[in-house]
């Protein structure tokens, strides 16, 4: 658990970076600081392992006050993850994922293990990569290896600046997905750095959003797309925020909270995982009047219209 | 390899290619008869350059090194310009010039041979040194940084690493040029092969001055070598795969 207390930073005395920010993050969740660039959420994320000093106010890690705290011991039980990966050209891939296990003292052959862990959890052959140097990696390979090294001494809080901010859209995607797997599997209280609507909307479980150092508004994702907080927070999830918010549902939520018509006519077969934000784009580039839902089995459930995915919408709205 | 990369290399064989056959050449014409004649006395210059070079050069590094780092300091950063600019002061004066100034002050021998090669190689070391420095990327820093090195673990496993290869070119080219600049140690009584040279050059003896020149010649190539080879297993290899694909694109 993070908690932020009437935190601040202020530069030479007058400009706040960040300006008396206080909420709180339960733990293995994943929250991610939204807002257009100079905002101040680098720098908030920066005062939680102290790479920028407080000015006023508190930050707390499972309860410990985080200035309380040796320096170099605070940052060494924090992940951390910049934007440009950071991996270190002059070591290997092992030598760079188990840097963090070195500096604590661990023995080789428990890093070794570490190292193997790891490389299976992110999904890239040990053997292979052992004793390449980072330039030989593709950017999204770096990438990964940057957060499992980040996730080497297993420390139970990740800070993440724009971890997929410089890959191309499509290996974004991927690796976000990705990521939220592992995530799943390790349970890490994560502080998430984003200028990417969507990007906060797929990985957050909370998303905090700035504007010139203060936040404007903290919240679940669908419950920020549903009731922004004021005028900022609408204009910058965007006009559409109603059709991100689809991406947050799957068909599996509009079948238990409709009921669904028997189905009528055959027609493209959908499945209960799909997102709703892909059942309007199949509604509008098919054609299609309706769409039959089939479940694990492909056992046709009943169909489902457009009509019924704007129902759906507004009734989670209205509850939200 | 690059086209590039084969021509220069090329270029180097045909160089040292050169330098043997005209080896061989003044070999044969007797050039080389002094070294036989006064065996002794060649191999006592010998030492002697060679020791001229060796503690010159490493008084620079030993100097040189910890000022680079110094002066990247955060702290320290504003001693930056003034440094830089002392350094490129004692490469302006010429190296005859610093001789006579040095012998002026501290007298003949082999200590004013040496500290005048000293002056002279400080500046090469001491502005790869901090050109090397500065060149670290600072993600490479911050990420270090964050992840809880401490102030010196930055310095010797990230900065110093990655700043190898502009650092160890820097010690060669001090050290190359300080072979040639050491046969001036004659004039203020450093003694080395400058002696054979400028006896040849007075008598106008053709034996002497190639017994001088081309030995001199010799240890500098045999010297680059050497630091080449140190760079090579120095320099890490993701560095230096890194610089490969660097100059490829």
């Amino acid at each position: 658990m993070i908690e932020f207390k009437n935190v601040t930073k202020t530069y030479d005395g007058k400009v706040n970076a960040v300006d008396d920010v206080s909420f709180t993050v339960p733990q293995g969740n994943i929250a991610v600081f939204l807002g257009p660039s100079g905002c101040g959420k680098t720098t908030l994320l920066r005062m939680v392992n102290r790479l920028v000093p407080i000015t006023k106010g508190e930050i707390f890690i499972d309860g410990e006050q985080t200035n309380s705290l040796n320096e170099i011991q605070l940052r060494r039980n924090i992940g951390y993850v910049i934007q440009s990966n950071g991996l270190f050209p002059n070591m290997t891939i092992e030598d760079n994922v188990t840097v963090v296990p070195k500096l604590l003292g661990w023995d080789k052959e428990k890093m070794r293990n570490r190292f193997f862990e790891l490389m299976e959890l992110i999904g890239l052959k040990p053997d292979d990569f052992r004793k390449r140097y980072p330039h030989e990696l593709s950017g999204g390979q770096q990438q990964r290896i940057g957060i499992a090294r980040a996730m080497a001494a297993d420390p139970p809080v990740m800070l993440m600046d724009e971890p997929f901010g410089a890959l191309d859209p499509i290996i974004r995607s991927h690796l976000q997905k990705e990521f939220l797997q592992i995530q799943k599997e390790v349970q890490k209280t994560i502080l998430f750095v984003s200028h990417d609507i969507d990007e906060a909307i797929t990985m957050g479980d909370q998303v905090a959003i700035f504007k010139d150092g203060r936040l404007m508004q903290y919240d679940a994702p669908d419950d920020i797309l549903a009731n922004p907080a004021n005028e900022f927070v609408s204009t910058f999830v965007g006009s559409d925020r109603a059709i991100k918010s689809l991406g947050l549902h799957t068909v599996a939520d509009l079948v238990n909270q409709l009921k669904v018509t028997p189905v009528a006519a055959d027609s493209r077969q959908i499945s209960l995982k799909t997102d709703l934000r892909q059942i309007l784009s199949i509604f509008f580039n098919e054609g299609y009047e309706e769409l039959v839902v089939v479940d694990e089995e492909k056992k046709p459930m009943g169909s489902i219209t457009i009509q019924d995915v704007q129902k759906y919408l507004h009734q989670t709205n209205q509850s939200a | 390899m690059t086209n590039k990369r084969k021509i220069s290399t090329f270029i180097r064989y045909f160089f040292y290619g050169i330098v043997l056959v005209f080896f061989l050449w003044a070999f044969i014409q007797g050039h080389f008869s002094i070294i036989f004649e006064q065996t002794d006395e060649f191999l006592r210059l010998l030492r002697q350059h060679v020791l001229l070079v060796l503690v010159s050069s490493l008084l620079a590094v030993g100097i040189a090194i910890p000022a680079g780092i110094l002066v990247t300091r955060p702290a320290f950063r504003k001693l930056e310009w003034p440094v830089l600019n002392l350094a490129n002061l004692g490469q302006t004066i010429p190296s005859i010039a610093i001789l006579a100034l040095v012998m002026t002050y501290l007298g003949i021998g082999f200590n004013s041979a040496v500290f005048a090669l000293f002056v002279f190689s400080i500046l090469p070391v001491l502005r790869n040194t901090v050109a090397g420095l500065n060149s670290v990327d600072p993600a490479l820093k911050d990420a270090a940084k964050g992840m809880g090195f401490t102030s010196s673990q930055i310095l010797f496993k990230v900065e110093m690493p990655n700043a190898a290869y502009p650092i160890m070119a820097g010690i060669r080219t001090a050290m190359v040029m300080n072979v040639g600049s050491a046969a001036l140690a004659y004039l203020v009584g450093g003694g080395g092969l400058g002696d054979f040279i400028f006896t040849g050059i007075v008598m106008q003896s053709q034996e002497y001055l190639i017994s001088g020149a081309v030995p001199v010649t010799l240890l500098a190539i045999c010297i680059d070598f050497l630091l080449r080879f140190i760079e090579k297993i120095t320099v890490s290899k993701g560095l230096r795969r890194s610089a490969e694909t660097a100059e490829a694109s």
